[in-house]
């Protein structure tokens, strides 16, 4: 079986792996893992996002 | 005082670090050998998800360690424990990257490695009660 993600896909599933790991090994509630987990999450896809911005603009 | 007295009394009976080596070998499992079922199976779930999308993406799984590079790479191959050896033994994984995508794989791996090594650590602090 060969996989080929797009870039912006192998982003989100790294980030969806490596937040729900985070989330359940660095705080010790259910909830507090939760938002943890959300909040890596959105950290790692949003910092993917601004940096591939700009490298965009500064190729231009 | 009392029950913080027993409780140091259960973590100190028995083999301490069984959950830190179970951890390793096999994702999730030391969580599941203190109890910890939906914790584990979420762990052995994105561990075990990152390192096949990892292999079927024809990432390197690194052999030998002949740069400084290598040596990294081979210690966080190695994180991944059993999954490591068996893939090995079955020949997964590409020998050279010659596609992006191979690129992510290994990477996939070597992070699901880290990944796993956290994981059996985390499972070790909650087996000395250092983690409730």
């Amino acid at each position: 079986m060969i996989f080929r993600p797009s870039h912006f896909s192998a982003v989100v599933l790294f980030a969806l792996f490596a937040s729900v790991v985070f989330g359940i090994t660095q705080r010790e509630t259910p909830r507090r893992m939760i938002r943890f987990a959300i909040y890596c999450f959105v950290l790692f896809v949003g910092a993917a996002v601004v940096l591939s911005w700009l490298m965009f603009l500064i190729a231009r | 005082m009392a029950t913080s007295l027993n409780k140091n009394a259960e973590a100190d009976q028995g083999f301490v670090y069984l959950p830190l080596i179970a951890g390793w070998l096999v994702p999730g499992a030391g969580h599941f050998l203190l109890g910890k079922w939906v914790r584990g199976a979420l762990l052995a779930a994105s561990i075990l998800g990152m390192f096949v999308l990892g292999i079927a993406m024809q990432g390197k799984l690194y052999g030998g360690a002949h740069d400084i590079l290598d040596v990294l790479g081979l210690a966080g191959d190695l994180g991944n424990g059993l999954l490591y050896i068996v893939s090995r033994i079955l020949g997964l994984g590409a020998d050279q990257v010659q596609v992006t995508t191979a690129d992510y794989g290994t990477r996939f791996i070597v992070v699901a490695g880290l990944l796993n090594v956290i994981a059996a650590v985390d499972a070790h602090n909650l087996r000395t009660g250092r983690k409730s």
